[in-house]
């Protein structure tokens, strides 16, 4: 286990150094000077200018620009935003618990809904039933997240009148931000009604988030199933004369749950890249809104220091998920221990 | 009154060409602590049609019998409720393939006791000492720790040992060996074996053997059923059988056994069991048997005396060479 924990760290100092190639190149590539935007309309003199550019160290060759990077990242440094003049770490740090609470609660609904759909699909293939679900979670993969999200809107908040348009939290509301998470602090607040009105914004953005990753492991979850079923060891656990229940939901399921785990690692990398429109959308106060602006203003230190801190969430989520494989099937451990 | 009573159970499935008979038309009796073998090639139904008896075949399956009697009950008018209180209780079934038969996420332990705690109630943690006499009565040593065991740290004599002590937990009054040996090395196939008459004679259970091995049938059985294709083509007792077959099937299968070789040839049945798009007119065995007349191309036969051939051989048998013809 622990030689396996190793390795795995070891595989992730490459795709560190890419990614901070790849963070640092990217927002370079794009068209536009970050000082003419700081400056807006009025525009700035030329001397002006270069004064700027060498208080933010970007008149230097790039490869300089690159090592002093890499250099301060290893040190703990992200730079300081050039719009805010606040560090990057610490503005990604408070706006990350927006993200990632939205992040959560849709992969929650995500599974809570998919696991199951995927299981009846797959108890009840070639029927209506599958065919059925088979085809909603096809329409939810390929819906574009702004077109839903608007859809829902005009559905929802517009017609109904069930849900708020945007935001976490009413402003009638004043509640501490302890944990950032906004269902907790208000949980800890004594704001009478403030948890229901934070679940009550969260739900459209939750629905939106989740639809993708929803599709993805309803449809995963049914083809593991159905590979499952058919294995030797669930006849077995029907021969003991097991209810269908118990054979599938403890058999076949714990079984099955090794590719959904494996889903739920590839997924974070789209419920982040989700959670931008998505945060757009309803005007959510996350990491993906935070880093549309910052690209927008080109704010260079933020960009390349908000990617390479979702790259890392990204990265030690996939170790997790890893390392929950063993704890599902210890064959998993015993075969990488040997090899 | 015997334990089981089947007769005339047919499966079909259905498949994209059309319906698939892979038993047709099977009667067999097992009165309590009797051994019956079931023998036939691969595709004969052997496994299917005990399969169908514990209502353990694919959806796709569709089983029908004139009656198919456990211990006084009616199995068919059961619904699954109701049958899956006496399947893994009273009947329980060991399968061919050790390593696969038990789930690789739970341990050799979980697997045991869930299935007492199940039919017993009470909690698995409760049985952990009744698990560890199990595992000491199919011979596995160090039992206490190899509760703890996953089924991949175990050898497949081991996983089929401890398959045994699984479905013998209840104490079934009837237990299937479905080819229990065929995945496991010689000298482990007879440990198997012995174990399996031992437990079936110190627990009073009777025993059906699935097996291809005729070798396995005279060492432990005393019945025996071949079949052919899906039909049952003789039914007699094991010393008979041997000493003087009556369907040319039968005789066939026992020409080819070691023993009986010619020289350094063995004698090998002709051709393969038909499948569902070569089945022959008349009788089935007809292309691939030695003594096949005009009638056996025509007309299917009908079972007399259990037997399911026009031209039942008798004894003693006719002094022809199965070879030469």
């Amino acid at each position: 286990m622990f030689r396996f924990l190793i390795n795995r760290l070891m595989l992730l100092v490459p795709v560190f150094i890419g990614v901070t190639v790849v963070s640092f190149g990217f927002i370079r590539v794009l068209p536009g000077d970050p000082v003419e935007i700081l400056a807006g309309e009025r525009g700035v003199s030329a001397e002006k200018r270069a004064e700027i550019l060498a208080n933010l160290g970007l008149d230097k060759p790039i490869w300089q620009q690159y090592f002093s990077y890499l250099s301060d990242v290893l040190h703990g440094d992200l730079g300081v935003s050039v719009k805010t003049n606040r560090p990057v770490v610490e503005e990604f740090f408070e706006l990350f618990p927006a993200t990632a609470e939205l992040a959560i609660c849709a992969i929650i609904f995500a599974l809570i809904i998919g696991v199951p759909a995927g299981i009846i699909a797959a108890l009840k293939r070639g029927t209506k039933i599958d065919q059925g679900i088979m085809g909603i979670s096809l329409i939810g993969y390929s819906m574009p997240i702004f077109w839903w999200g608007l859809l829902l809107i005009i559905l929802f908040s517009n017609t109904l009148n069930l849900t708020p348009v945007s935001g976490r939290l009413s402003f009638f509301f004043d509640v501490d931000p302890v944990t950032g998470f906004m269902l907790i602090d208000t949980l800890l607040s004594d704001e009478k009604g403030s948890f229901l009105n934070a679940l009550h914004h969260l739900v459209l953005p939750t629905v939106v988030l989740g639809t993708i990753p929803l599709a993805v492991i309803a449809r995963q979850t049914r083809s593991a199933m159905l590979e499952v079923l058919s294995e030797d060891y669930v006849r077995t656990a029907r021969a003991k004369g097991l209810s269908t229940f118990r054979v599938v939901t403890i058999h076949a399921l714990r079984n099955a749950m090794i590719t959904v785990v494996t889903v739920i690692g590839l997924m974070v990398a789209i419920l982040l890249s989700g959670a931008i429109l998505t945060e757009t959308i309803f005007g959510w106060p996350g990491i993906g809104k935070w880093i549309i602006f910052s690209i927008f203003a080109r704010d260079y230190y933020a960009v390349q220091g908000g990617l390479l801190l979702i790259a890392i969430t990204i990265m030690t989520v996939n170790l997790i998920v890893d390392l929950l494989y063993g704890f599902i099937n210890p064959r998993i451990l015993h075969q990488k221990n040997k090899s | 009154m015997a334990l089981l009573e089947i007769s005339n159970l047919t499966v079909d499935f259905a498949t994209y060409t059309g319906s698939l008979r892979a038993v047709d038309g099977i009667n067999l009796s097992v009165d309590e602590r009797e051994i019956l073998a079931i023998v036939g090639e691969s595709g004969s139904g052997k496994s299917v049609a005990m399969l169908a008896l514990m209502g353990l075949l694919p959806w796709t399956a569709k089983v029908s019998a004139d009656s198919m009697l456990f211990d006084g009950q009616d199995l068919l008018s059961m619904n699954d409720k109701q049958r899956r209180k006496i399947i893994g209780k009273d009947i329980s079934m060991i399968f061919q393939e050790p390593m696969t038969s038990l789930n690789p996420c739970f341990t050799v332990g979980y697997q045991i006791t869930e299935v007492l705690s199940h039919h017993f109630g009470g909690s698995r943690r409760s049985y952990n000492n009744r698990a560890i006499e199990l595992l000491h009565q199919v011979g596995i040593p160090a039992a206490e720790t190899r509760l703890n065991a996953y089924p991949h740290q175990l050898s497949g004599g081991m996983c089929q040992r401890v398959m045994i002590a699984m479905m013998i937990a209840c104490q079934p009054k009837l237990l299937i060996a479905d080819e229990p040996t065929t995945a496991l090395d010689v000298t482990i196939q007879a440990q198997i074996l012995e174990l399996l008459i031992e437990l079936q004679q110190s627990h009073g259970m009777a025993l059906i053997l699935i097996t291809h091995d005729m070798a396995v049938v005279a060492e432990t059985a005393e019945q025996v059923i071949v079949l052919y294709a899906g039909q049952q083509v003789e039914q007699r007792s094991v010393k008979e059988l041997f000493k003087s077959p009556q369907h040319p099937y039968s005789e066939a299968l026992l020409n080819a056994l070691p023993e009986r070789a010619q020289g350094k040839l063995l004698n090998p049945i002709p051709g393969v069991v038909p499948g569902q798009m070569d089945r022959p007119k008349g009788c089935l065995f007809n292309p691939r048997c030695s003594y096949a007349q005009e009638l056996c191309r025509q007309q299917p036969p009908e079972l007399q005396d259990g037997i399911l051939c026009h031209y039942p051989l008798v004894a003693p048998k006719p002094d022809l060479d199965v070879r030469t013809q």
